[in-house]
């Protein structure tokens, strides 16, 4: 776009953002950077300059990266806590979102094909639950899945099942809530593209001999498919970092990468090992960040 | 016309109606279609000829009636299980698929095999001169080429029927006049049956060899563009095809070989009979066109030949049009041709002219 920045008002409706994200984002995450490269500290400051003023010499430390990929001096690369942990995130993220993807598409597919009258209402509804508390919805689960909960209460009065079964602090119970709190990050972004759908497109598809089912799947699903990838990266790099929902909802052997960085940080109170921990998290979803964007730069070329 | 042949009855509809709730969009529509032919539903909007071709197309369900192609029923089969094909006006290109795939789309789905694939979708593209932009996606192109894609893709599957939905609406003035003769010419090339919707009479009378006009649901007239303009068989047909001047009046003269009303310019005659009986509201309709003025009143002329004064003219390049008020104060649209330079007619405005037409260059129209 050959807009020109001279206009003194758009450099400064262009400046605002940016300068808050310089502030809030960019200089907290260069601070962590430096922080994970240096040395543990003591009682007084979590971490020691890198710059010794006594001896002159710069104190670089590798060491916090190097223990997440290699346990130990000469141990096997690849197999630490660390490396579990980021992988059981991304698994558990891919999980989610494409749990999201199985329930939202179908969700937002049937709100974009409404009555345009009733589609603010049925978007609304979408978007009720976060007019209550993250937190209190969360807990509520857990109301819902305990062993003498809601479910378990209903399948034991039904003779289904003869003792509650354990669905809390399991895999199950944490995709749950993770699937139920981040279904609305699909459905919206996936609501926007299928609402803006010529359905001309799917009679043309049927004019030529499509049915209905087969239409879906060669014309509806290619063509929002930049609605797909966009709710699919607003569940999964969230997910990835999720502290809260599986400290409440997941299991203690299922520890997740954002329960790490926490221990590392207030329990052994290692702020450089946490830091790079957190560096390296980055990197996991700045790398498929960039594929995404690399993709839809691609199709976002101009459609007139 | 011969007796009806196979080929004259290849696409019929019987009674067809569709209601949406309590509103008839369509009202017991009876067509028949030639093998072959290109058929153009005229009206404006509104008047039910895009539902009509919905429901050959199956997008819509008659409420009642049939569709009979050669005879056998097709109203109960799935738009996708019709040998109909549809040129969308939008055009509805898939916009996620190449032109090539674009125009392979219904013939993949027949399981169309690969190598015939490639020859057929060759020919298209061929047919409408588009092979050199088979890899480009619709939005690459312009208007016009899109247009031919949607063509080109409509015809792959060689379809029994072909069903073009304001097939230029979408271009601009100047291609369109250029896009509807080649449009013609690749449909008879290919020589399937068309039935196109259109609200343009132009592009009706230029491109199809029959029109139904419709309002308000309902068929007015069938015929040849020719049949509908010369002779309107109502008011509504008269005014809507071309323009006209419409004078009512009551009948006055019922003879076999003419008739006559009396109107509020004076008698008209026109030299065809009508069924009816003397005194009833009739309009007389005559096209400007028709119409010949002068400032002397000719000598051989028995009727129809009315005075004016000439209150506008307006120069359109290739004829003029003035606007001529009687005494009476009935204004008249007369057009005359420009011809060459030295044979311009020395009238301007206030002038007192004459004006006048022959018997047979009239209609009587019911109301």
């Amino acid at each position: 776009m050959a807009y020109s920045l001279k206009a003194p008002g758009r450099r400064f409706v262009i400046g605002v953002p940016y300068t808050w994200l310089v502030v809030f984002f960019l200089l907290p995450f260069l601070i962590l950077l430096y922080i994970s490269f240096v040395d543990m500290g003591n009682d007084i400051s979590p971490f020691k300059p890198i710059w010794d003023s006594e001896t002159g010499l710069l104190h670089l430390k590798y060491d916090n990266y190097y223990t997440i990929f290699q346990s130990g001096d000469g141990g096997a690369l690849f197999q630490t806590l660390y490396i579990e942990a980021y992988l059981r995130s991304l698994w558990y993220a891919l999980c989610t979102a494409l749990l999201c993807l199985v329930i939202g598409y179908p969700f937002s597919y049937f709100i974009a094909r409404s009555a345009p009258s009733v589609r603010p209402a049925l978007l609304m509804m979408v978007m009720l639950p976060f007019w209550t508390s993250f937190l209190l919805r969360v807990y509520a689960w857990k109301g819902i899945l305990a062993d003498q909960g809601v479910v378990n209460q209903v399948l034991l009065a039904l003779g289904i099942i003869n003792e509650p079964i354990q669905m809390l602090y399991t895999d199950v119970s944490m995709l749950v809530g993770m699937t139920y709190v981040y279904l609305p990050f699909m459905v919206l972004p996936l609501y926007a593209n299928l609402v803006k759908m010529d359905f001309r497109l799917l009679e043309a598809a049927y004019d030529l001999g499509t049915s209905p089912f087969k239409a879906f799947w060669l014309v509806t699903v290619p063509l929002s498919k930049a609605g797909i990838i966009a709710g699919f990266m607003l569940v999964f790099i969230p997910c990835v970092g999720e502290f809260v929902i599986p400290s409440l909802l997941g299991g203690p052997e299922n520890i997740m990468i954002g329960r790490v960085v926490w221990d590392e940080m207030f329990t052994s109170n290692n702020w450089p090992r946490a830091s790079a921990l957190a560096v390296v998290m980055i990197g996991l979803i700045v790398v498929p960040l960039a594929i995404y964007y690399h993709f839809t730069g691609e199709a976002a070329e101009p459609k007139h | 016309m011969a007796d009806a042949t196979p080929k004259d009855n290849y696409l019929v509809t019987e009674k067809l109606v569709k209601r949406f709730d309590e509103a008839v969009a369509v009202d017991e529509v009876n067509l028949s279609i030639r093998q072959g032919e290109i058929f153009a539903l005229l009206g404006s909007s509104g008047c039910g000829k895009s539902t009509l071709l919905r429901m050959l197309a199956g997008f819509e369900k008659p409420t009642s009636g049939r569709i009979l192609l050669s005879g056998q029923d097709v109203a109960p089969l799935a738009p996708y299980e019709r040998p109909f094909n549809m040129m969308f006006q939008s055009y509805a290109l898939f916009p996620h698929l190449d032109i090539w795939e674009n125009v392979a789309f219904g013939l993949k789905r027949e399981g169309c095999a690969k190598d015939e694939l490639k020859t057929r979708v060759g020919q298209m593209l061929d047919l409408v001169q588009l092979t050199p932009y088979a890899k480009r996606k619709p939005h690459q192109l312009s208007g016009g080429q899109q247009q031919r894609v949607a063509l080109a893709r409509s015809l792959a599957k060689k379809p029994k029927v072909l069903l073009l939905d304001e097939p230029l609406g979408a271009l601009d003035k100047k291609l369109r006049e250029q896009t509807q003769f080649e449009l013609v010419n690749i449909i008879e090339k290919v020589g399937v049956t068309c039935v196109m919707v259109t609200h343009d009479q132009e592009e009706a009378m230029t491109m199809a060899s029959r029109i139904a006009v419709m309002s308000k649901g309902r068929v007015l007239q069938v015929g040849s563009p020719q049949e509908v303009y010369e002779y309107p068989s109502n008011r509504f047909v008269a005014d809507f095809i071309g323009s006209v001047n419409l004078f009512d009046g009551k009948l006055s003269i019922d003879e076999p070989d003419h008739c006559a009303a009396q109107t509020a310019i004076g008698e008209v005659h026109v030299g065809h009979s009508v069924s009816g009986t003397l005194g009833m509201p009739v309009a007389m309709g005559v096209r400007p066109e028709k119409v010949s003025i002068g400032k002397q009143a000719p000598a051989n002329v028995r009727h129809n030949l009315f005075s004016g004064r000439v209150k506008e003219i307006a120069y359109f390049g290739s004829y003029n049009t003035y606007i001529v008020v009687t005494s009476s104060g009935v204004r008249v649209k007369i057009t005359e041709p420009n011809g060459s330079h030295t044979n311009t007619l020395d009238i301007t405005w206030e002038d007192d002219v004459y004006f006048w037409w022959d018997d047979t260059d009239a209609v009587l129209l019911r109301n």
